[in-house]
C-alpha cells in the first residue's frame, strides 16, 4: 500500500499525522511517500492507494492552494477515477471555491467542489462530533474558525451524517464533502486512531483484505467507550 | 458620561474587595470581572503605574514572572501584579484596582503582569508595556489558541509599537512576532545533550519563510527551538544579545554573554526550559540597567514556586510533583523527556486530564498525539498509572507509543493510582498533575508518602 502525504512539513496541527502513522503501524508493508511544498506531487505521475492531507494553519493554506492550483485538473481526474483521498480539518477548505474572512479577505480555493468558508478568526468553535457513515458510529472532535456552506442549489455531497454537533456548518447535517472515494471531513485530530471501524473500512478500500489494526482491543475499547460518552445525551457537546 | 461610568464600576470592584476579604475570598478576579462588566474599557481609565513589564509566551511565562517579581521584592520594590490572580485581562484589571485610589490613581510606580497571550486584544490597547518578555510560543490548548502562528499574528497585531520586546531567538515563531518593534534577542549557545535533527511529534516551523525549503538546524533542542538556517537561501536565526552559554547542570550554573563580557549566574532548575527562563530574566534586568553582580544576587536567593516542581524524600525514595499542563503537548513532551533522561528507577503517575471538561463535556484528546509518550518507552520507567475520565485513552497512547502493556497500570479514580505503584527500592515516584488537579495531586502524592511510611513501618 503507498500513501501520498500532502505536505506535512505544514499540514501536520492536531496530531493528525498519526492516522498516516497508524495505518503504517497496522500494515507489514506500507510505503510513505512524503510530498514537501518544493516537490513534485507522487499523484501527478501515478495514482497512489491513498492521498492524506490534514489541518494547517490559515497562512498554510495559501501555500497549499497556490501549489495544488498547478495540479487542479489532476486533482479533479484522480477523484473521478476513483482515488482514495482523506482530508481532515481545514485542509477541506482548499477544495472549495472561496475562504471569505470575516475582515474582508477573500482567498479563492481550488473550486473543486460547489461551496464557500466563512471565516472568523476571533471566534473558535468547539465541539465533539458523533455521526453516521455506512453502518458505523464516527466520533472525533471539531475545532475551527470557519464554517463551510454549499452554494444555493449545488448537489450537496456529505460524507458523515451528523447526530450530534455540527455539520459542515450549524445549520446542516451533512457534514464534510464524499464523492467517489474522496472523503473530506472538518473532524480533526487522529480520526482513524480514534475510529478504528473508520480504519479498517479505508484499509478495505485501499484494497487490504481482512485487516487488522495495532492493539486493536485498546482501541475499539476507547471508541466503543467514546461512543457511549457521546451518545448520552447529559455529555455536553459544546466548549 | 464614560468617566462616571468608569467611577461606577471602580467604586463597585473596590466594595467588592472588602466583601471578598471579609468573606475570606482573597485571590479572586472578581474585582475585575464586575468592573469589565460595568465599564467594558475599564483598563483604559484606571491609572497604571510609570513603568510596566509584561511577561507572555506559551511556557515559562508564570515562572519568568514570579522569578522577576522575587527579584524587584528582594530589592524592598512593591509592584503591581497579578500573581494571586489571572493573567487575563479581568485578573490584571483586578491588580489596578487593588493598587489604585479611589478616584482610580495608581498608587505605585511599576508593574510586572503576566500576560495570556491569546488575551492580548483585550489588554494592550490599553496597557502599554515598556519592555515586554516573550519566552516562547508553541502549541497550547487546540480549542482556545489553535495553532502558533495564530497566537503570533495576534500579538503582533496588538502589541503597542513602543513595547521594546525581549525575544528568544531559538524560537523562530516567538522572534518574528511585531517585526516593526525595537527588541533584543536572548538564546542559548550549543549544550552537549543538543541534536542536529528534530526528534519531536511537534515541529511548528519547518519551512523556510523565505524560499519555503526544509530548513535545517546548528543544533535543536526539541521541537521547533534551536538555531535554525536554510540550507536553500541562507536565511539565519537572529543573533543573540543575550548568548545563554556553558551551561553547567553539575554546578548549576550558566554563562551569559553580553557585548563580550561573560557572567555566571546560578541556575534554579536544571531543566532547559527553565534555563530559558533564566537567561530571560536577565536579558530583561540588564536591558532595566541592573548591574550583573545585583542580578546574581538575585539568583542566588531564589527558588521555583512549588507548585511547578516540588520534591519529597520519603525513606529511599522521592516522589516528584510535577505540573504536566493539561492540553498542552508541547509541556506534557518537556516533562516526559525531563523524567526519561533522570537517573534511577522510575514510576509515573499520569493525571492530567482536564477535570474541568470531565464535568461540562468531554475532553478534547487530540493534544496526545502531538505529545511524546515515546520518551516514556524507556527502561527505567518500570510501571506507567493512567488514571482518570480518559484513562482509556491514555492506555492507547502508551501502548502506541511502544510501551508494553505489562508496564502500564490503570484505574479510574485518580486518588487510587498510588495503589497501582509498584513501589521500587530507591523509587522515584513522578506524579504529573494538571492545572486544574494541583490539589489533587498533592493528595495522591501524601497517599503515596503515607504508603512508603507504612511499609517501612
Amino acid at each position: 500500500m503507498k500513501i501520498e502525504v500532502l505536505f506535512p512539513e505544514i499540514c501536520n496541527l492536531y496530531g493528525e499525522l498519526t492516522n498516516v502513522s497508524y495505518l503504517e503501524k497496522s500494515l507489514n508493508t506500507v510505503e510513505i511517500v512524503e510530498t514537501n511544498l518544493t516537490d513534485e506531487p507522487l499523484f501527478a505521475a501515478e495514482m497512489p492507494d491513498l492521498i492524506y492531507m490534514g489541518t494547517m494553519s490559515e497562512n498554510s493554506q495559501l501555500l497549499v492552494i497556490e501549489k495544488l492550483t498547478e495540479y487542479k485538473a489532476r486533482i479533479r481526474e484522480l477523484i473521478k477515477e476513483g482515488a482514495n483521498f482523506l482530508i481532515t480539518g481545514n485542509a477541506l477548505e482548499v477544495f472549495g471555491e472561496e475562504i471569505i474572512d470575516k475582515d474582508g479577505t477573500i482567498v479563492k480555493g481550488l473550486g473543486l467542489f460547489p461551496f464557500k468558508t466563512k471565516r472568523d478568526m476571533m471566534n473558535r468553535f468547539n465541539s465533539l462530533y458523533l455521526g453516521d457513515y455506512e453502518d458505523m458510529k464516527i466520533v472525533g472532535f471539531k475545532s475551527q474558525f470557519t464554517h463551510s456552506y454549499w452554494n444555493e442549489g449545488a448537489d450537496e455531497k456529505p460524507l458523515f451524517d451528523t447526530l450530534r454537533g455540527p455539520g459542515l456548518n450549524p445549520d446542516i447535517k451533512g457534514e464534510g464533502i464524499c464523492e467517489n472515494n474522496f472523503m473530506a471531513t472538518y473532524v480533526i485530530g487522529p480520526i482513524l486512531v480514534l475510529n478504528p471501524p473508520l480504519a479498517k473500512h479505508i484499509m478495505k478500500k485501499c484494497g487490504i483484505d481482512n485487516p487488522t489494526l495495532a492493539f486493536e482491543d485498546a482501541a475499539m475499547e476507547a471508541y466503543n467507550a467514546r461512543v457511549t460518552e457521546y451518545s448520552d445525551e447529559k455529555t455536553g457537546f459544546y466548549y | 458620561m464614560q468617566k462616571l461610568r468608569f467611577l461606577i464600576a471602580l467604586a463597585a470592584a473596590k466594595l467588592s474587595i472588602v466583601a471578598l476579604k471579609i468573606t475570606g475570598h482573597n485571590g479572586t478576579n472578581f474585582p475585575g470581572v464586575l468592573a469589565i462588566r460595568i465599564c467594558p474599557d475599564f483598563i483604559k481609565h484606571i491609572g497604571k503605574p510609570k513603568n510596566v513589564i509584561a511577561v507572555t509566551g506559551t511556557n515559562g511565562k508564570t515562572t519568568t514572572c514570579n522569578m522577576i517579581l522575587d527579584a524587584l521584592a528582594m530589592e524592598g520594590k512593591t509592584v503591581v501584579n497579578n500573581r494571586m490572580g489571572s493573567n487575563i485581562n479581568s485578573g490584571i484589571a483586578t491588580s489596578l484596582i487593588q493598587n489604585a485610589t479611589l478616584t482610580g490613581k495608581c498608587k505605585l510606580d511599576m508593574g510586572v503582569f503576566e500576560v495570556d497571550e491569546r488575551s492580548a486584544l483585550r489588554i494592550f490597547p490599553y496597557l502599554k508595556p515598556d519592555y515586554m518578555v516573550i519566552t516562547n510560543l508553541s502549541r497550547d490548548s487546540i480549542m482556545r489558541n489553535g495553532h502558533p502562528e495564530y497566537i503570533s499574528g495576534i500579538l503582533t497585531r496588538y502589541i503597542p509599537k513602543e513595547t521594546k520586546l525581549i525575544l528568544n531567538a531559538d524560537d523562530l515563531i516567538c522572534s518574528q512576532v511585531a517585526p516593526e518593534n525595537s527588541r533584543v534577542y536572548f538564546g542559548i549557545e550549543k549544550m552537549d545533550s543538543d541534536k542536529e535533527k528534530c526528534h519531536n511529534l511537534i515541529q511548528d516551523f519547518q519551512i523556510c519563510p523565505k524560499c519555503l525549503h526544509k530548513l535545517a538546524y546548528e543544533y535543536v533542542r526539541y521541537s521547533h527551538i534551536g538555531k535554525a538556517y536554510c540550507p536553500e537561501c541562507g536565511y539565519k536565526a537572529p543573533a543573540y544579545d543575550y548568548a545563554g552559554c556553558n551551561v553547567n547542570q553539575d554546578a548549576m550554573t550558566i554563562d551569559i554573554r553580553e557585548n563580550g563580557q561573560q557572567v555566571t549566574y546560578r541556575l534554579l532548575n536544571d531543566s532547559v526550559y527553565n534555563i530559558y527562563n533564566v537567561v530571560s530574566a536577565v536579558a530583561l534586568f540588564r536591558e532595566l540597567g541592573y548591574p550583573s553582580e545585583k542580578i546574581q544576587s538575585f539568583f542566588n536567593n531564589m527558588n521555583i514556586v512549588g507548585t511547578r516542581y516540588d520534591i519529597k524524600e520519603v525513606g529511599n525514595s522521592r516522589i516528584h510533583l510535577m505540573l504536566a499542563k493539561d492540553k498542552n503537548a508541547f509541556a506534557g513532551s518537556r516533562v516526559f523527556e525531563y523524567i526519561a533522561q533522570a537517573n534511577g528507577t522510575k514510576e509515573i503517575i499520569i493525571m492530567n486530564s482536564c477535570q474541568d471538561d470531565a464535568v461540562h463535556w468531554s475532553e478534547n484528546i487530540c493534544w496526545l498525539y502531538d505529545c511524546d509518550f515515546e520518551f516514556l518507552n524507556n527502561e527505567d520507567i518500570k510501571n506507567i498509572v493512567v488514571c482518570g475520565p480518559r484513562v482509556k485513552d491514555y492506555r492507547l497512547r502508551l501502548l502506541l507509543a511502544g510501551v508494553d502493556d505489562s508496564r502500564i497500570s490503570y484505574t479510574d479514580k485518580e486518588i487510587d493510582a498510588p495503589d497501582q505503584l509498584k513501589y521500587f527500592e530507591n523509587d522515584n515516584i513522578y506524579v504529573l498533575y494538571g492545572t486544574d488537579s494541583i490539589t489533587l495531586g498533592y493528595k495522591v502524592a501524601d497517599k503515596v508518602a503515607d504508603h512508603i511510611e507504612r511499609s517501612k513501618a
